[in-house]
């Protein structure tokens, strides 16, 4: 039975066991007339039997169909003959995704031969065996649940009570879901870079000035050993970040002062939503823009004045991601500033300072600390883009801090490293991971001081 | 101090004055630039993707007369649709109109003016109606992207033969099939119908759009209850602790976690460890709702916020229960609110494409996916693919499927800014 099927059907029990439970919520009371004599509304003691009808069977569906696909395998490996199981890991891995793709029907690599055929009836065997079985445990436990809670209806029955803690459990779940998020996000960085650091060096990988990550195929191979140096992505990285902040700063910065100091409320109601919708549009949009128009443009001025500029060079995609990240500096800075308190502001001017000596001798010192957090995050945000650097900065790892010339980042190399088929064995593959670990870490420390920044600051002069 | 023979503060500040307010005027000047500069990258940006993109949406077709002759379709006089010579027909028919093409060179040359499409369409026709064997059809085929481009006027004809892709041979026959009224500009129906290809006249966006919905319906489905469950335990329930102040710290951080790490997560857990197969809108859909759950989460809790204190002691004075507070007052109140959220959250979720790459969603794939598990790829994704092809027809479709995104981009904010201004309500 598939497990569509058998969703609807377990459906349909729940939609039973409310109407049964509801019903026999009104018996006991003894009529509609007469629900003051129970202790919780009908409705919830219906609610109460589809919750026991449906956790523990939701719960082992969910369960048995992760599981499945590994019992199955591994009980295929042990059905084989000896030859097969005592191949190497990865034949056998091809071995068994043929037995799988000849079992559903697809198109089989390879000649197929006995082995094959035999192993696949086996699995489709096992399978029908297996979902019969899920079936009827479900089914019996939805069942079992239903009259559990059935029988548990009485007039002193606490069902909303139940019920509710039942749901509160679920909020909790869901809201720990965050922590959940974070946790897996480390621990599967952590694990592959761990594997990384086992066949590369930490102290290889942290201060080596080459990157290079090619690694050979065969043992006897010629020149490529893989060199997983990374300081050139780093310095690229950040001689990207810097460019970008170089834009992003001033005019972010600029933007919200005039925004809040100097522009009337009808420029300011047109031009506040047209700089959102910088913040609005795809990174994807930003870097075709970046490596189609911008990356040429540039390549010709310089032509044009005489210098060499790649036509993959950091300054396109620099100063595009600038332009990407001014909507986010020019909000934050107006937080700030806004936060500044009104009588500091009315002080200055009152002892006969003009407006932007206001500004920049009271506002912005009082303001310093958030608009350097919101700074922090800005910095954060460049580090960890992807597509801009990706479509518009060059894959050659140049140890260089001239914008002219192409540059690589750490994310442009986690994508090419991982695009395209991957073996999770080669250090080719886990470099990327560590990389990621890399990144993690440092974003999340930028975000974890912005954020305590600015948030700080916003408490001081509530 | 002696009065007389020092000037006065009046004098003093009144000799400062000039240059203090020319200081105030380029101080506010270097505002409005700043101001400046990033609504007119807007401008230029919008500007030139118009420009590159609005001549994507038509094409050149080519109207020949195909007879659809036994021998080259039916050989034994048996229909062989896998098999037959459908190009054959198409080159039978362009070989009337321009007799002079002769030699071998020639024929390659010209049979290049038509696309490959015509050839599926000569087949699709007679897969539905049989009878047209042994006749001759008037049909309207897609010419090949060298010919819209000359149509287009993309090609320089004055540089010399060997740097532009038509020869001088093929633009002759153009402008000959031009003069003829064989070729016309219609809409590109292609770039909405058809999935991916290699020819950029067949390419289409529908591929990637279909994969985009089926990923957002996962992510939608996911994570507006969870993201929605989360914000009213936070707001409603969680007592002031450690395990609370954790749960939020993480969410605020999350927020602003690059994008491509998610992506990381989903290949080591979604797909190694889960087993969720690669490169389907399933995997896709989870990543993206773990992407958004803090956006609908920050946006739910402020909806939640906004919701008066009054109305709950009122329900609670009435003899409710904390939970039938929340589920009969709080939460009716605060939806639209979470909608809202949920809308800006997802149209995030949609211009995504750095996590998709790690998850095997840049594979080149033909066919329109038709589920949840099918290999697909995105809107964005699409754009970044045919951004990478050398091709000046694919340039033009990428702005093209970048105009289409930033459309549906639209659509979603301004469905999110009028639910928003239509149920805000002053308490």
């Amino acid at each position: 039975m598939p497990a569509t099927t058998l969703s609807i059907l377990l459906a349909a029990i729940a939609g039973a066991a409310f109407f049964l439970g509801k019903q026999r919520a009104f018996a006991v009371a003894g009529g509609p007339g007469n629900i003051t004599k129970l202790h919780s509304l009908p409705g919830y003691h219906g609610y109460f039997a589809i919750l026991c009808a449906l956790l523990p069977s939701m719960l082992i569906l969910v369960l048995w169909l992760v599981v499945e696909p590994r019992v199955l395998t591994a009980l295929t490996i042990q059905s084989l003959p000896d030859a097969q199981r005592s191949m190497a890991p990865s034949e056998l891995d091809l071995l068994v995704n043929n037995i799988r793709n000849l079992a559903a029907g697809d198109v089989v690599a390879g000649e197929v031969n006995a082995v094959l055929t035999n192993a696949s009836q086996r699995i489709q065997e096992l399978q029908e065996t297996s979902r019969r079985l899920l079936a009827v445990t479900c089914i019996g436990i939805a069942l079992l649940g239903a009259t559990v809670a059935w029988r548990r209806i009485s007039r002193a029955f606490r069902a909303r009570n139940q019920v509710e803690s039942v749901i509160t459990g679920l909020l909790i779940a869901a809201s720990s879901i965050a922590i959940l998020t974070t946790l897996g996000i480390v621990m599967s960085v952590l694990f592959e870079a761990i594997r990384f650091f086992r066949e590369v060096p930490l102290t290889d990988f942290l201060f080596g000035l080459e990157w290079s990550p090619q690694t050979a195929i065969r043992a006897d191979q010629v020149g490529s050993s893989g060199s997983f140096g990374a300081v050139p992505l780093f310095t690229g990285t950040l001689l990207i970040t810097a460019i970008a902040m170089f834009v992003a700063v001033p005019v972010g910065l600029m933007t919200a002062i005039f925004l809040a100091e100097y522009s009337s409320k009808r420029i300011r109601d047109v031009a506040k939503p047209l700089l959102e919708i910088l913040a609005g549009i795809p990174t994807v949009v930003y870097g075709f823009f970046a490596a189609l128009t911008v990356a040429p443009a540039i390549r010709n001025a310089g032509e044009a004045v005489g210098i060499s500029v790649a036509s993959e060079s950091a300054l396109a995609a620099g100063l595009v991601m600038g332009i990407m990240i001014i909507p986010l500096v020019s909000s934050l800075s107006d937080d700030a500033i806004n936060a500044v308190p009104r009588a500091m502001r009315d002080g200055a001017l009152g002892l006969g300072s003009t407006r932007s000596e206001t500004m920049k001798r009271v506002i912005l010192p009082a303001a310093l600390p958030g608009i350097v957090g919101g700074i922090l995050l800005a910095v954060s945000r460049a580090i960890g883009e992807t597509m801009i650097v990706v479509m518009a900065a060059g894959l050659s790892a140049n140890l260089t801090a001239n914008p002219f010339e192409a540059v690589t980042t750490v994310t442009v190399q986690i994508v090419t490293l991982l695009v395209g088929d991957q073996e999770f064995d080669s250090a080719k593959t886990l470099a990327a991971f560590a990389l990621g670990l890399i990144l993690f870490v440092v974003t999340l420390g930028l975000n974890v001081v912005g954020l305590r920044v600015v948030r700080k600051y916003r408490e001081q002069y509530d | 101090m002696n009065r007389d023979t020092s000037i006065s503060t009046r004098d003093k500040v009144a000799a400062g004055l000039r240059k203090r307010h020319r200081s105030e005027l380029t101080f506010r000047a270097f505002g409005f630039i700043a101001t400046a500069i990033g609504i007119l990258f807007l401008a230029v940006f919008f500007w030139s993707l118009i420009a590159q993109g609005y001549t994507a949406f038509s094409q050149t077709y080519l109207t020949l007369d195909i007879e659809f002759s036994e021998e080259a379709l039916a050989p034994g006089g048996q229909l062989d649709l896998e098999y037959a010579d459908f190009d054959g027909v198409v080159r039978q028919s362009l070989r009337q109109l321009l007799p002079d093409a002769t030699d071998r060179r020639a024929r390659r040359e010209m049979n290049r003016l038509v696309s490959i499409g015509a050839g599926y369409q000569v087949r699709d026709a007679i897969r539905d109606d049989e009878s047209l064997l042994g006749t001759t059809q008037t049909m309207r085929v897609p010419a090949a992207s060298t010919v819209d481009m000359v149509m287009k006027g993309n090609i320089d004809r004055t540089l010399p033969e060997e740097q532009r892709t038509a020869s001088d041979r093929q633009l002759a026959w153009i402008d000959q099939l031009a003069e003829q009224g064989r070729l016309e500009m219609g809409f590109n129906t292609a770039l909405f119908t058809n999935g991916d290809s290699r020819e950029p006249e067949l390419a289409g966006i529908r591929g990637a759009v279909m994969g985009s919905l089926y990923m957002l319906i996962v992510a939608i489905a996911v994570s507006f209850p969870v993201g929605t469950a989360a914000a009213i335990y936070l707001e409603e329930f969680a007592p002031k602790n450690r395990w609370s102040d954790l749960i939020e710290v993480n969410i605020n951080n999350l927020a602003a976690v690059p994008s491509i790490v998610f992506g990381l997560l989903g290949l080591a857990v979604f797909i190694n460890w889960i087993g969720i197969p690669r490169s389907s809108p399933l995997v896709g859909g989870f990543v993206l709702s773990l992407l958004t759950l803090p956006v609908i989460i920050i946006a739910s809790r402020a909806a939640i916020k906004a919701v008066p204190p009054s109305i709950r002691e009122a329900a609670l004075g009435l003899g409710a229960s904390k939970m039938q507070v929340v589920g009969h007052h709080v939460l009716p109140l605060a939806l639209p609110g979470m909608l809202t959220g949920a809308i800006i959250g997802m149209s995030r979720a949609l211009g995504e494409s750095a996590p998709l790459l790690m998850i095997g969603m840049v594979a080149f794939i033909v066919d329109v996916p038709a589920g949840f598990t099918d290999p697909a790829t995105a809107l964005p994704v699409q754009v970044y693919l045919w951004a990478d092809s050398p091709e000046r027809a694919f340039a033009e479709r990428t702005s093209a499927a970048i105009i289409v995104l930033l459309a549906f981009l639209l659509v979603m904010n301004l469905t999110a800014v009028i639910l928003r201004k239509r149920v805000e309500r002053q308490w």
